[in-house]
């Protein structure tokens, strides 16, 4: 990217911050609030997850299956099924069954993919949405910028002055109930008069041509009722196997979305139905001449079946939890995290598959990985992996023939023409290394203006940020140096490894060292050898051919400790992460389960340790010492911030714990000159919490290093590792 | 029928603002008026020796229906965990009378409340295969949040009644 693109970029993210970010964080974080309250209702949850997936990935390998047998059942019941190989396609064939008739519309963002509306003006017909928040934004001539509440970035006084100035009512509208009413009169006309209603649907089910439409407003049963003839858009990969199957979706979607328990409707249509509808005057008619149309869209969606990476993309079901539970997201909302048509974190995969990878690449970016998403997700899509895999692809594009040049400079398996900025940071551990190497000397460069400007310019390294520090003691040879381990292996409960992570070892040389002295006073005997690093770092910048080879060297490393005995403790969350979770794509299956059923996150080794019998006297108590914890994103994901908590708690500090979902710098993003602003305005939730009255006078600590970097900037007081809070030497 | 999926649905309707109404076969009627606007819609309801009071237009205009102040259908069967009811439109017009008037009111049998979803899509799926063409499970009023606040009534209902025939 440019300096003048990053530029650019930047001044995009602060408009859409100053103007569209208080609405949508406010909104998002409702329904993400309601997401956990709505979920912890479910008696099995996960069970219902599974069954979700398990639907999803059975509908999809057997798809062509189902089309043939969706077509069947649809025609049995007396409408017509149109296969529509993409966008031009779709709207021919709509804009032929509609003829130039008015039509109403319920909420369908497939009808937005293939622009709909567009080409049905274009035939001469009115095309009105009944859905309020889509009527605002046709009002507003403005693109949705959320899959569920379209308008989410649109407070009601804006919508208020919208209306007022459009409609030129007798008496200005205000109230939320006033704007409700009037568009619900001024929308019941058009759905009265119209013939043609159009409805997207949430589902389909292939054995009795069923579509369930999963609204609240009402609209779209109207928009059904009131016409005669009916179609209905959805892409192919909306298909369910039977009737029964929609039962786990229906009692997910609501609550992973808008954390409502159900909707208010769910309709189950199996058109052409026999309703009365409205004919010429003010009789209700018949409603046996129905006509029905069900067109599925391909538009890719084929392709994307065929492709081993995006597939996972076709069994979303749209439901807005990964945009929702999103910090990034949360701050900028779709009109920045998202692209032609879909919008949070599974855009990524809709646009690479539907429009175009350019498409994707525009926003890529905005996902972090920091995991957030993966355990909202009701149908367990890896969501990171697929802005991943895309990230890795936009890399590999454009490759010329100099590559071999770039490339034989750099230790990564990387195209030539990648990135330069995304280049630095996947190579965070050789520079580490060299960092240290030739430290104090390469802080006091990194540390001056001219280098700054210098970075700033060509790596897009925001002059704001202090960069870390590397230490010239690293710890590995801060624990050669002390001899090794105090505990010898025959006195030790147990052995363990510790994992000398890239940050650890050469820049927070000091978690380390506190890590070494409580596993030590809990009886264990500690080495820390050369191992590779994780590859977290190249990963995140779309490196996947580079992360796998980190993977294998790090497996390679370590599995003649584990086959030891020894258990692998690491103190980095995200590099844990890796273990537990990519490394399953890198290595065999067993290696990868190995390595993962052997690996601790430190202050969970300890736990299990207390646990276990050890005794915790030599650590260092808290006596009521307050303590302010931020858990690290990927560290929740996995389920081990209680473990740190319990922890502290036994050793009785008095815990708050954060309630924001990332703290904002997700490793080197908030270092990125365009993206540092959102990094701080995402930081800055974390920074009114821990200012309040509450915590203000509390002990921080963090587990991540990107969140201690973080609270580093935003706080006054220091930050450490908690393993630093209860260090026997502190 | 025993009374726990009765006090389940109850307290489930009362989280989602609706109004449970417990009568029997004999003193529907009697019940039923009280609760009627001075518009009042409705369709023919399937149980036996109970029919909605003369008071109840059953063959409404479209003037009519849009204006009804209520609107009476049967609903086919009740989900406990939920509130919800399940519409089952068909050529009486349950779907527009059920969605144009202020208040619904749905008049369901006790036998006809099912636990949970489970067991609702089991009764839907032999119900759909069998020719039901729309049934609506319907939780509480229509609502929007597209205004900038949550408000009852969007384009359906802005209040809801259940009715519920405990001999039935
Ligand atoms: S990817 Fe998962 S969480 Fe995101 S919208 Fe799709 S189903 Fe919902």
């Amino acid at each position: 990217m440019s300096v003048d693109d990053r530029q650019r970029k930047a001044e995009r993210i602060r408009h859409l911050l100053d103007t569209e970010g208080n609405n949508v964080h406010e909104n998002t974080q409702v329904f993400n609030d309601g997401r956990y309250e709505s979920t912890a209702d479910l008696e099995d949850y996960d069970g219902l997850k599974d069954e979700a997936r398990a639907i999803k990935e059975d509908t999809i390998e057997r798809l062509p299956e189902l089309i043939h047998q969706v077509i069947e059942a649809v025609e049995t019941n007396g409408g017509t099924v149109y296969l529509a190989d993409d966008a031009a396609d779709a709207n021919r064939y709509i804009t032929e069954v509609a003829g130039g008739r008015d039509v109403v519309k319920s909420k369908s963002m497939t009808s937005e993919e293939i622009e709909a509306n567009e080409s049905l003006e274009a035939s001469g017909a009115d095309v009105w949405e009944t859905d309020l928040a889509e009527f605002v934004l046709q009002v507003a001539d403005e693109a949705p910028s959320h899959i569920v509440a379209p308008a989410i970035h649109k407070s009601r006084e804006e919508i208020a002055d919208l209306f007022n100035a459009h409609f030129d009512p007798e008496e200005p509208l205000e109230t939320a109930e006033e704007l409700t009413q009037f568009a619900r009169e001024y929308l019941g006309e058009k759905i009265m008069d119209a013939e043609v209603g159009m409805t997207g649907a949430n589902f389909v089910t292939a054995d009795t041509g069923t579509l369930a439409l999963v609204t609240s407003e009402g609209n779209a049963r109207k928009c059904v009722q009131a016409t005669d003839t009916h179609i209905a858009v959805a892409g192919v990969e909306k298909l369910v196997p039977s009737v029964e199957d929609l039962q786990p979706f229906v009692e997910l979607i609501g609550r992973s979305g808008t954390g409502q328990d159900i909707t208010s409707y769910i309709s189950l249509f199996t058109p052409p139905g026999d309703s009365p509808t409205f004919d010429e005057g003010d009789e209700l008619g018949p409603g046996d001449d129905r006509e029905f149309h069900l067109v599925l869209i391909d538009n890719g969606r084929m392709e994307m079946r065929e492709d081993d990476q995006l597939r996972e993309t076709l069994y979303c079901i749209r439901c807005s939890a990964c945009a929702n539970s999103c910090a990034n997201f949360q701050h900028v909302g779709g009109h920045a995290f998202g692209g032609e048509t879909y919008s949070g974190g599974i855009a990524t995969g809709w646009e690479a598959g539907v429009h175009s990878q350019d498409s994707a690449a525009e926003f890529n970016d905005l996902c972090t990985g920091c995991s957030r998403c993966v355990n909202a997700c009701p149908v367990k899509i890896d969501i990171p992996w697929i802005n991943t895999v895309v990230r890795d692809r936009i890399n590999h594009e454009d490759q010329t023939e100099f590559d071999f040049l770039v490339e034989g400079l750099t230790p990564d398996e990387e195209p030539g023409r990648m990135d330069l900025q995304k280049r630095f940071f996947g190579n965070y551990a050789t520079l580490a290394k060299l960092g240290s190497a030739t430290a104090p000397m390469s802080n006091w460069l990194a540390g001056t203006k001219p280098a700054q400007v210098l970075m700033e310019r060509f790596m897009g390294i925001d002059r704001r940020r202090d960069l870390p520090k590397f230490r010239r003691e690293t710890l590995r040879k801060w624990f050669e140096a002390r001899g090794g381990s105090r505990i010898s292996r025959t006195d030790a409960s147990r052995e363990a490894v510790l994992y000398p992570d890239a940050y650890t070892n050469h820049v927070q040389v000091e978690r380390g060292k506190a890590a070494v002295r409580v596993l030590e006073a809990l009886g264990v005997s500690v080495q820390i050898p050369e191992v590779a690093s994780s590859g977290r770092a190249p990963l995140s910048q779309g490196m996947i051919g580079t992360a796998e080879r980190h993977a294998h060297e790090v497996y390679a490393d370590l599995a003649e400790h584990i086959d030891a005995g020894r258990d692998v403790v690491v103190i980095e969350p995200s590099d844990l992460a890796m273990f537990a979770g990519e490394y399953e794509k890198f290595l065999p299956e067993q290696s990868a389960e190995r390595l993962d059923s052997n690996s601790y996150e430190i202050m969970e080794y300890v736990y299990g340790l207390l646990e276990n019998g050890a005794s915790g006297r030599e650590l260092r108590a808290g006596g009521g010492e307050g303590v302010a914890y931020h858990s690290h994103c990927q560290q929740r994901t996995l389920g081990l911030e209680a473990h740190t908590v319990a922890v502290l708690d036994e050793l009785g500090y008095d815990v708050l714990t954060s309630e924001t979902e990332c703290c904002g710098m997700a490793g080197s993003f908030g270092y990125k000159r365009e993206y540092y602003e959102l990094s701080m305005d995402v930081g800055s939730e974390l920074e009114s919490q821990f200012q309040a009255e509450n915590a203000r006078d509390r002990t921080v600590v963090a587990s991540g290093t990107s969140c201690l970097e973080q609270l580093e900037s935003l706080l006054e007081r220091p930050s450490q590792h908690p393993v630093q809070l209860v260090d026997p030497v502190r | 029928m025993s009374a726990e999926p009765i006090t389940t649905f109850e307290s489930s309707l009362d989280e989602v603002g609706v109004e449970l109404v417990q009568t029997t076969s004999d003193q529907f009627e009697s019940t039923l008026i009280p609760l009627l606007n001075a518009r009042a819609v409705g369709t023919p309801l399937p149980f036996e020796n109970v029919s909605l009071p003369d008071a109840v237009e059953v063959d409404p205009t479209v003037q009519e229906l849009e204006t009804a102040e209520t609107g009476v259908t049967a609903a086919g069967y009740a989900i406990a965990d939920y509130g919800s009811v399940v519409i089952q439109g068909g050529p009486d017009g349950e779907e527009p009378v059920s969605l144009y008037a202020d208040e619904h009111v749905a008049v369901i049998a006790g036998s006809d409340i099912l636990p949970d979803m489970d067991t609702t899509f089991d009764r839907l799926a032999e119900d759909i295969r069998s020719g039901t063409g729309q049934a609506v499970i319907a939780t509480g009023p229509s609502a929007t949040a597209d205004m900038g606040a949550l408000v009852k009534g969007a384009h359906g209902p802005m209040d809801v009644t259940v009715v519920l025939l405990e001999d039935r």
